[in-house]
């Protein structure tokens, strides 16, 4: 067992402020996570060469990997830093772990980033279903538990960006939305309730940044940490786009 | 009379907060909504196992009235009864709205909604979505209100965070001060009235089951400025949670309500995988013990019953404090229905628990106690009212599992029409209503803290704070030790004033933006403590050994905790509470009939 753990962390004042690297030496515990270690700097802000220093900028909330707040770049990939286990990550760093923030949102401060543009495109896609009203209407529609089965994983999305950032396509020049609003959109066309928009949705992501920007590269469903479905559902709602696109010009 | 359209303010984004801003935007109302973390990130989402409602889709005859019966004896008869039996009447209604917007509740093969068991009852009740229903149900309030955003009815104010509510010369809400976590610029925005759903106060113990944002923070602010704070020492510590460095990890009663089984070796050396372990040389204490509930007695009882054989017996697993949460019986569909929890404890601590027995102990869990409020969830403060886990109103003295789904959803939906009620017959506000002073005195305390020169760091002050809660205010509890805790608190209350932040700068300083809750942390963690040595009895989750009892000619009342501006301490009184409709009688789960 080591006695320290090496930490290295790109720091960041503001959005404006230039990275700066930091080195940290922690004592070490077993069964620590990132997330604990951040903790073990607030407690103690100073680096391994003994200048004192701030604690540590970075998103956390529910600590279990299902608020979706803590991603960030852990040895260069992206991952949530509470069940990325410390004894994992120093195995996996060669005894050392490098912490940075997600690469393709801009910065607040340090490990912190802006990801409200996913929020914003679950407004394009209308990612709900429109109920008349909430007073007592009685129950909702039957609905197979087959179906249940398949809205269920893609319900289970937790927001944290993470495919958005493994995506090479997710980037200025594309405008890509990116995997988890397309997912979102399949999981409301799939509901009997919520698919009376699906036309709407599949129109909203047929133009520029829709779904056609994907190129396949599979890398979302491969980092996704909830192992969502979502080359599936880009590869279901991309022919669907199709089918509307076909349909729209007819219509027109 | 107030505007023609009532503003009102709604601060946290759970569920309470969400099923709130729906109402008012519902009615015409316009809402602004403050939230620390982003809405879709609340501490609502780590609910699990399900929630209750009496829909009765399984022919057992269960009925509104029997779920009231359950929850009332569950939480010992301490809630008042009148919002209990609305909330229980309301359960059917409210499940099937959450069905339409499109929650992927489990189904059974005819496509109904499916029901499994939980703690205190013997009814199938409550509905669940795999093992993450309240992440499912937080997203799909999320979803309305993103709906009603995109129309303009509602401005989400995320990144900020609560300090104070502005009160004006009649003592009445007129806006809150909230401080942005970004530029940590402070700001006062009017309302007719506010909704408080700030969820819990784990943070004061430490290490809980709850999020990072429940510190309690807003409702002591509250408290410190005139609200009652109802049933503080009632606390809840789930019986099993993964002991964890940062945190403890909830692992849901849903685990024993499909069938999952509590148990330690019969002989306390046994140093054999526990999968090899027969049957007959395993102790399974609950079923033992309660015969009727088995796993499934409500958490009080079986968190005394855990702690009892780990510390009373000496029967933890290889002598740490930790027994087994057995689901590796359990066929592969049952298991399917647990897979978001099961995932979790894979992640977390390696173990496959498909396969293994999950190693378990009790971690505090969820604050029965909060913002005292009326049948129309308002407080004392006219204007100010709460909803959720952040007041007191619904769970007495222990809380059935999957009951708080439905408090939240259910206060949310009692006090946004009651504030915009409230709002409409509000006189207008005199001069600027407090604003401007109520901003003044909030600057003055962000320049004390960051200007202070002392050596004291915040957060060995909260890891200081959260062993002595735990030690002495959670499961057993002595008076010489809320005494000790008490005492502690007040040193730690003269440390604060030494704090020194590392951090002095203004933007997104977190240190800070903690430092601040932690002073509202150990002014609440008073209120706990010394109603906790008050009540010289036991009811519910607050037992004592030195008072085994219940005694209802003392105790069956509500604490009400007050600030007193000059002993900067809490006062308390107490009030009856409402029994109009089930008669208090003995809580017996180990009763074989």
């Amino acid at each position: 067992m080591p006695t320290t753990i090496e930490v290295e962390i790109k720091r960041q004042n503001g959005p404006d402020g230039s990275g700066a690297v930091e080195n940290f030496s922690i004592p070490y515990r077993p069964n620590m996570n990132i997330t604990s270690l951040l903790g073990e700097i607030a407690l103690n802000p100073v680096t391994k060469e003994g200048k004192a220093t701030t604690p540590i900028t970075y998103d956390s909330n529910c600590l279990e990997e299902i608020c979706g707040s803590c991603a960030m770049l852990i040895n260069g990939k992206a991952r949530m830093a509470c069940s990325s286990l410390v004894d994992k990550m120093l195995e996996e760093g060669g005894g050392k772990i490098k912490l940075a923030p997600l690469s393709k949102f801009p910065v607040v401060r340090d490990l912190a980033v802006d990801r409200s543009v996913l929020f914003e495109n679950l407004k394009k896609v209308k990612a709900w279903v429109p109920i008349d009203g909430t007073y007592d209407l009685g129950p909702g529609p039957k609905q197979a538990p087959q179906i249940q089965e398949q809205r269920y994983p893609l319900s289970n999305c937790i927001s944290c960006t993470i495919c958005m950032e493994v995506c090479p396509q997710f980037n200025d020049v594309t405008n890509f939305v990116g995997a988890a609003t397309i997912g979102q959109a399949k999981l409301f066309n799939m509901d009997p309730s919520g698919s009376v928009l699906k036309e709407e949705r599949l129109r909203a992501l047929s133009g520029d940044g829709g779904v056609q920007e994907c190129g396949f590269a599979q890398n979302c469903v491969q980092a996704c940490p909830k192992g969502l479905p979502l080359t599936e559902a880009i590869s279901d709602i991309g022919r669907d786009v199709f089918v509307q696109k076909v349909k729209d010009f007819f219509r027109a | 009379m107030a505007a023609a359209t009532p503003r009102i303010i709604v601060v946290g984004g759970g569920l309470a907060g969400l099923s709130a801003v729906i109402k008012i935007a519902e009615a015409g109302g316009k809402v602004d909504l403050f939230s620390i973390v982003p809405v879709k990130r609340s501490h609502s989402v780590c609910a699990q196992g399900g929630i209750n409602s009496a829909k009765n889709l399984k022919g057992e005859g269960d009925t509104p009235f029997k779920h009231f019966d359950d929850t009332i004896y569950g939480g010992d008869f301490l809630a008042n009864q009148t919002p209990v039996k609305a909330m229980c009447e309301q359960g059917p209604a409210i499940i099937d709205l959450l069905d339409r917007m499109g929650v992927p509740f489990n189904r059974t093969p005819e496509g109904l909604l499916d029901f499994r068991r939980f703690g205190g009852t013997l009814y199938h009740r409550t509905a669940f979505a795999g093992a993450t229903t309240g992440q499912q149900l937080l997203y799909a309030l999320d979803e309305q209100v993103r709906r009603f955003e995109s129309e303009g009815k509602v401005q989400k104010y995320e990144g900020w965070e609560f300090l104070s509510a502005i009160l004006d010369t009649n003592g009445a809400c007129r806006g809150i001060v909230a401080m942005n976590l970004r530029s940590m610029e402070l700001k006062t925005f009017p309302a007719d009235a506010i909704i408080i759903c700030t969820g819990g106060n784990g943070a004061i113990f430490g290490k809980s089951t709850n999020s990072v944002v429940c510190t309690g923070s807003a409702q002591s602010a509250l408290y410190q400025q005139g609200a009652f704070y109802a049933n503080g020492e009632f606390i809840q510590v789930h019986p099993t949670a993964i002991p964890g460095e940062d945190k403890l990890r909830l692992m849901s009663e849903s685990a024993r309500g499909e069938g999952g089984r509590v148990w330690v070796p019969k002989d306390r050396n046994d140093k054999r995988q526990p999968n090899s372990i027969p049957e007959t040389e395993r102790w399974y204490f609950l079923e033992e013990w309660y015969p009727k509930y088995g796993n499934l007695v409500p958490r009080d009882v079986a968190t005394r019953a855990i702690h009892k054989v780990v510390y009373e017996h000496g029967m933890g697993l290889d002598g740490q404090p930790m027994v087994y949460l057995d689901v590796s019986h359990l066929p592969p569909e049952r298991q399917h229905k647990l897979e978001g929890i099961l995932e979790i404890y894979e992640k977390f601590v390696g173990d496959d628990p498909r396969k293994v027995p999950m190693k378990i102990f009790p971690g505090m869990h969820y604050t029965m106690g909060g913002l005292w409020v009326d049948f129309n969830q308002m407080t004392n403060i006219p204007g100010v009212f709460a909803a959720g886990e952040a007041d007191y109103s619904i769970h007495g003295a222990n809380r059935l599992g999957a009951n708080s789904l439905l408090s939240c959803i259910y206060g949310g939906f009692v006090a946004g029409p009651k504030a915009m009620e409230y709002a409409k017959g509000l006189a207008p506000q005199q001069g600027d209503g407090g604003h401007a002073a109520e901003l003044i005195r909030q600057q003055q305390y962000n320049n004390i803290l960051l200007n202070n020169q002392g050596t004291e760091n915040p957060f060995q002050i909260w890891r200081e704070l959260g062993d002595t809660m735990t030690r002495h205010a959670t499961i057993i509890r002595y008076n010489a030790g809320l005494r000790e805790a008490d005492q502690k608190i007040v040193e730690l209350i003269e440390r604060y004033k030494k704090i020194n932040l590392s951090d002095k700068s203004q933007w997104a300083n977190t240190s800070f933006a903690f430092a601040r809750q932690l002073y509202n942390m150990l002014q609440l963690a008073r209120v706990i403590v010394q109603g906790a040595e008050l009540r010289d009895e036991s009811r519910g989750a607050h037992y004592k050994p030195d008072f085994p009892d219940r005694n209802d000619e003392k105790f069956l009342k509500t604490t009400k905790a007050v600030y007193d501006d000059n002993s900067d301490a809490p006062k308390f009184e107490w009030e009856d509470v409402d029994i109009s409709h089930i008669k208090p009688r003995p809580r017996r789960y180990d009763a074989t009939a």
